[in-house]
């Protein structure tokens, strides 16, 4: 996954923030995952708007100090591998 | 918090809730799970004391929510319940027959937030799926069928397996990619309810159910990622039993058309165990401190051979409503274990399936009910 390309959730899942469990899930049908807290900080940013190389940049400024592009990038990869994302193209 | 199956006292929190809010049912299948008397059951609940019940279990953490029956679709305030349980955060499932889905309703649960369908079929052929259900419904639940693709929803077709349909897999599974089915739920039947009451027509043979699962496989190998296949095994044919519920009221919650909170669907035939009513208490207090939620909660109620057993962390023991069923005392370990000294009464049930059917099949309808009550 480039920087240009441009994650979305994939159509049968909902991410939201689960209060009983104090952790970001995502929904699917029969199923529920919990999500660690680097993967909710990245999920959030997965809107169908923001490009890899935007949300890259998002979470350097709001985690600043070491360089995160290696783990965001291959933990999107993983969600992409495992149908919780897509991804398009930019343009 | 302590984790699930954990000891009595601190229960985490549910992630299921299953709202069955109508016994009522136009179809009639022999294996349906709905307990055989439910037509002795209390008044269904109102649309209002739904929707506390919706609020109740949010707040508890219940994430997935089931609205199932009966026929969920025979309430007409559906549309009510599905819109509420959006905005509370439910991830929302219609558990459905079909029967009463149209342009009209459906278009209202996808403006209310609906999350996805579950639609049955009881075969792939017209004549058994209509034979079955006692209905004449093939033709309409194929129409369904593309009415939720037309909406966009995605779909579960579920499945129930037996003797009569279990070697129609590859074509029912045909049927399903034709239809653009999401997921496929092969269910081979659960010996509750209607269908204990119908046990020896329905138990297939250990021949048929391996055919059914090479044939599952070929068709995963088939179809790879675009359609994904649960193929839930009959415990009958199992050697060690099932993990119930998760653990008995660890993370699944029933709420029954007439108010009764309960760990699992069945758990109301249990004897000796009193479930709250919605109505008269709290579904917090319900959850935690309700005796009957508490009666197999942890291990501390296990006898031998479950309480010594390594594997008790991993199947708990199996079904209680299981091991009352087939040996009288829920407190036992489900005979489905080969380790259960009670282990040859599944034996014997097989044995029983492959004689000669000495009584007829039994359709779940109100006039069965009674008799069967009565």
């Amino acid at each position: 996954m480039d920087d240009a390309a441009v994650p979305e959730l994939s159509r049968q899942f909902r991410f939201q923030w689960e209060p009983a469990q104090q952790a970001h899930v995502l929904l699917f049908p029969e199923g529920m995952i919990k999500l660690g807290g680097s993967a909710g900080e990245i999920m959030q940013r997965v809107d169908g708007k923001a490009s890899v190389g935007a949300i890259v940049e998002a979470l350097q400024q709001a985690f600043p100090g070491a360089d995160l592009r290696a783990d965001v990038v291959q933990f999107l990869e993983e969600a992409h591998a495992k149908g919780w994302i897509r991804a398009r193209r930019t343009g | 918090m302590q984790k699930a199956g954990s000891a009595p006292g601190a229960p985490g929190s549910p992630l299921w809730l299953l709202a069955e809010v109508t016994y009522k049912c136009p179809l009639h299948c022999v294996f349906c799970y709905n307990p055989v008397d439910y037509t002795s059951y209390g008044a269904e609940l109102s649309t209002e004391e739904w929707l506390r019940v919706l609020r109740e279990a949010r707040v508890l953490g219940a994430a997935q929510l089931g609205f199932s029956g009966g026929e969920p679709l025979v309430r007409d305030d559906l549309e009510i319940m599905v819109a509420e349980a959006r905005k509370l955060g439910y991830y929302s499932n219609l558990i459905t027959s079909g029967v009463g889905l149209n342009e009209k309703r459906i278009a209202a649960f996808r403006e209310g937030g609906l999350d996805h369908i579950q639609l049955s079929f009881q075969d792939s052929t017209r004549e058994l799926n209509d034979f079955l259900s006692s209905t004449r419904t093939f033709e309409l639940k194929r129409k369904v069928a593309k009415l939720i693709k037309q909406h966009d929803f995605p779909m579960v077709l579920n499945c129930v397996l037996h003797r009569h349909n279990i070697d129609h897999v590859e074509q029912i599974l045909e049927m399903a990619e034709a239809m653009e089915a999401e997921y496929v739920e092969l269910a081979n039947t659960q010996y509750y309810g209607w269908a204990y009451v119908n046990r020896d027509q329905l138990l297939p043979t250990r021949e048929q159910v391996a055919r059914a699962e090479e044939a599952t496989n070929r068709f995963r190998r088939k179809v790879g990622d675009k359609m994904r296949i649960f193929f839930v095994v009959p415990d009958y044919f199992e050697e060690r039993p099932k993990a119930c519920m998760n653990g008995w009221a660890a993370v699944f919650l029933t709420v029954t058309a007439d108010g009764l909170a309960l760990p699992c669907h069945e758990a109301r035939r249990l004897p000796g165990l009193s479930f709250p009513n919605v109505r008269d208490h709290d579904l917090g207090w319900i959850w935690r401190d309700s005796p009957g939620f508490n009666a197999y909660r942890g291990d501390a109620w296990m006898k031998e051979p479950c309480r010594s057993c390594p594997e008790k962390t991993k199947d708990f023991g199996g079904c209680r409503c299981q091991a009352f069923l087939l040996t009288g005392d829920a407190a036992n370990a489900d005979p489905v274990c080969s380790l259960s000294p009670d282990h040859h009464v599944v034996a014997a049930a097989l044995q029983s399936a492959r004689q000669p059917a000495a009584k007829p099949i039994l359709f779940r309808d109100d006039a069965n009910s009674r008799r069967l009550h009565g």
